[in-house]
């Protein structure tokens, strides 16, 4: 399509069944953040509950009428309730399209000098898929007996047997994965076929590198799901037992099955989607940083290609540790043997790029932009998240840490710090590129110290819970156990962080909004001199994003070369 | 700036850009089948008394319908290959065989489908059949897409040859590679369910 043809376009076509990957992106953007928030809600309630057990939730309890809250006190079905669904928005409907779908979709075509993704049509129809299966997990807590309530994880023989609410988290869960998967053969095949003249494999942004790892986790990891997911439905509506072993006994009465299932089968296949998928989930946020670091740090990263075959190494390994989630379940010291192996062995990788995230700073002139702040800052919590993630690798020690809260601030160290931390530095990042205009310093710093604290005094204590052996299922969070009592007080102290790191966000949104309608107006198409070639496109690209196709000379991050005029190289620059 | 290499093949890959998303496509139906596959073991492996398939199932009809779903494969192949010599009408006639071998085999599935429920065999009587159904049944699903995707370019698809030709004959060669993919579950699931 030319750009003359642009101008014809229809609303409808432009903003609602739009083709283009960057309006894609930013519907990704605005869903994700909408989720994001939701989610964050539905956490928020939980954690009055938690704090303050069998207490009336203050102002909204009366809302949520006598099925789920009797008096505004929450009732432990309503508590699941709000705990799957958290869980599933989180990590299927907010992180992953934030980090892998929004960013992924504006940014990889402009970094590879493509002129949209490989297939435009089945971009949409992703996005569509994922919007659908975001409205079913919505809309099923109008369902009778509510939502999904058996976890994010859907053990059976629970979620064989739960209400409604978990058949429509399986259709919803069925259009989430093939929105997945179109999203990554696509992002392969932009990858591999798109590349601009030039732009070899070792040129490519690491931000194209984890998203090309990750779309291939994508593709590859989510079947089994869909597959566990297909039987799943099966269970609940024909009746089959693939996760219901003989002899199942339900409230005091025989389950009239034919038997036979293997509750473990479903275990096996939820996380041999699930552990690759906790890549899925921080490896884009990973490649952001690195770009937001190299461009704010004015020199090259350190050891750009151990960054990438470490990335090859964790995308390959990430599917060989699934059962390290599993050592509680008897599957005999054999296995676990080997799946503590592969666990400690992928830890490298990762420890590598973090390490070569801080050599690179070594010396440099750094700027300290407001995306930056926030790059920097994910440093840290992703070493945290990581390395308390060790003694969960290990059959020993998570024999004592599992299913504590131990292992809740240890996931949310690398999905809530690290990762939003992350994605906010992408945003302020790529703001000037997707809208034209800067976002506010100031507002990003008032921003940017509170989260940072409040996160951390939020999901720190955890550990100390944990530590004390207290139970991450418990709905009273822990008050009828004696060896909670010592570390029972936190409670009150992370509920009221989390309240508190809701505000923290409200300049966020202030400046997002006002940005976007009366922001200052950036003058150049590259207000942070950067070199990779997204920032070499008119401010906001237009249809079919370079007016003539590029051509690359030099690799991602020539900052600072020796000899040039000035401090960056863009890669389509022939001469320095 | 246009998208490249909708019809040619970029030269470092050597592939057209939808070839290249036809087969990331199967390598994740592998993994989808490749799961329920594993299943089946699982759950076989964890059984007192797996039934002997054959004492369940008619080979016979299961050979059968493996000999019709190959010869469909073979005349996908020469649909693609009268294309390529520039014989519109052959591919027609080629490309309508495997429609109608794909629906002989739907429909022998449903008199063996329809034959089990007479004798109240059903997905929920045990776990054997449980597996039977899904796996045979998500197969179905994959032969009723091929046969929509198959129609499309027999009838209103098949305008495209007029216009860009060379598109066209890629088109095909992805239908075909689909259908192959197809016949390959069945050459899987047919010894897995009918013989072991």
């Amino acid at each position: 399509m030319s750009s003359h043809e642009e101008h014809k376009l229809s609303f409808w076509r432009k903003y609602i069944f739009a083709t283009d990957h960057k309006m894609i992106g930013i519907q990704y953007g605005l869903t994700a953040l909408f989720f994001l928030f939701f989610g964050f809600c539905l956490v928020m309630i939980m954690r009055w509950q938690l704090a303050y057990p069998g207490t009336p939730i203050p102002f909204i309890g009366k809302f949520f009428g006598e099925s789920r809250a009797p008096g505004g006190v929450m009732l432990p079905e309503f508590y699941d309730e709000l705990g799957a669904m958290h869980g599933t928005i989180m990590v299927f409907l907010a992180i992953v399209p934030l980090g892998f779908a929004a960013f992924g979709n504006f940014v990889v075509p402009l970094q590879v000098g493509a002129p949209d993704m490989a297939f435009p049509r089945i971009n949409m129809v992703s996005y569509q898929a994922y919007f659908i299966g975001g409205v079913i997990m919505l809309t099923s807590f109008f369902l009778p007996g509510g939502a999904a309530s058996a976890g994010w994880t859907a053990y059976p023989p629970l979620a064989d047997i739960n209400p409604i609410g978990q058949t429509a988290w399986i259709v919803g869960m069925v259009f989430i994965i093939t929105s997945s998967l179109l999203g990554g053969l696509n992002f392969i095949a932009t990858v591999f076929q798109l590349r601009a003249p030039g732009m070899t494999f070792m040129r490519l942004p690491f931000f194209v590198w984890t998203e090309l790892v990750t779309a291939f986790l994508l593709i590859l990891a989510f079947p089994p799901l869909e597959a566990a997911a297909i039987l799943q439905l099966l269970d609940r509506t024909l009746g089959t037992s693939f996760f219901l072993p003989s002899g199942l006994i339900v409230s005091g009465k025989p389950l009239e099955v034919s038997g036979g299932g293997s509750v473990l089968l479903w275990q096996h296949l939820f996380w041999f989607l699930g552990h690759p998928e906790v890549y899925v989930l921080i490896l884009p946020g990973i490649g952001m940083v690195a770009e937001v670091l190299a461009n704010n740090i004015r020199k090259p990263l350190f050891g750009y290609k151990a960054m990438v075959y470490s990335l090859l190494t964790i995308g390959f390994l990430s599917m060989i540790v699934w059962a390290h989630h599993m050592y509680l379940t008897g599957m005999g010291t054999a296995i676990s043997a080997f799946f503590q192996t592969t666990t400690m062995i992928i830890s490298i990788p990762s420890v590598i790029i973090i390490t070569c995230y801080t050599i690179s700073l070594w010396g440099a002139a750094i700027r300290f932009t407001v995306p930056m702040l926030f790059a920097l800052a994910f440093i840290p919590m992703f070493a945290i998240g990581g390395l308390t993630g060790l003694p969960l690798g290990l059959s020993s020690p998570d024999i004592y840490l599992h299913d504590t809260y131990y292992v809740i601030a240890h996931f949310h160290y690398i999905v809530a710090p690290a990762l939003l931390l992350a994605v906010f530095a992408g945003i302020y990042h790529w703001f000037p590129k997707i809208t034209g205009r800067k976002m506010n310093t100031v507002l990003g710093h008032i921003h940017f110290w509170p989260t940072l604290i409040l996160m951390n005094t939020t999901f720190m204590p955890m550990f100390i819970q944990g530590l004390a052996g207290v139970s991450r299922r418990l709905y009273d969070g822990g008050a009828q156990y004696a060896h909670a009592q010592g570390v029972l007080h936190l409670n009150v102290m992370i509920s009221i962080s989390s309240w508190f790191l809701a505000l923290a966000q409200i300049p966020f949104i202030i400046n997002f909004f006002w940005t976007l309608f009366a922001g200052k107006k950036v003058k150049s198409d590259n207000p942070w001199q950067a070199t990779t070639l997204e920032w070499q496109t008119p401010t906001p690209p237009g249809h079919g994003n370079f007016a003539v196709v590029p051509v690359v000379y030099r690799g991602p991050y020539e900052y600072s070369v020796p000899g040039a005029k000035e401090d960056f190289t863009p890669q389509n620059q022939e001469h320095i | 700036m246009d998208m490249p290499y909708i019809v040619k093949p970029r030269e470092d890959t050597g592939l057209f850009n939808a070839k290249l998303g036809i087969w990331l496509f199967l390598s994740s139906e592998v993994m989808l089948f490749g799961a329920l596959f594993s299943s089946y073991v699982v759950l076989r492996v964890g059984s007192v008394g797996w039934p002997h398939g054959a004492s369940i199932l008619s080979v016979p009809i299961g050979m059968f319908n493996t000999v019709v779903l190959i010869t469909s494969s073979v005349t996908m192949v020469y649909a693609w290959l009268s294309l390529r010599a520039k014989k519109f009408g052959q591919f027609k006639m080629h490309l309508a065989f495997t429609i109608l071998l794909a629906l002989t085999f739907l429909v022998v599935k449903s008199f063996e489908y329809g034959a089990k429920f007479e004798h109240h065999l059903f997905p929920k009587t045990s776990a054997y059949l449980a597996i039977y159904f899904t796996l045979t049944g998500l197969h179905a699903i994959h032969v009723i897409g091929g046969i929509i995707v198959n129609s499309y370019f027999l009838f209103p698809g098949s305008k495209m040859w007029q216009t860009d030709p060379e598109r066209f004959i890629n088109r095909i060669e992805i239908a075909g590679l689909y259908w192959h993919f197809v016949d390959l579950v069945w050459i899987f699931l047919f010894p897995v369910l009918y013989l072991l």
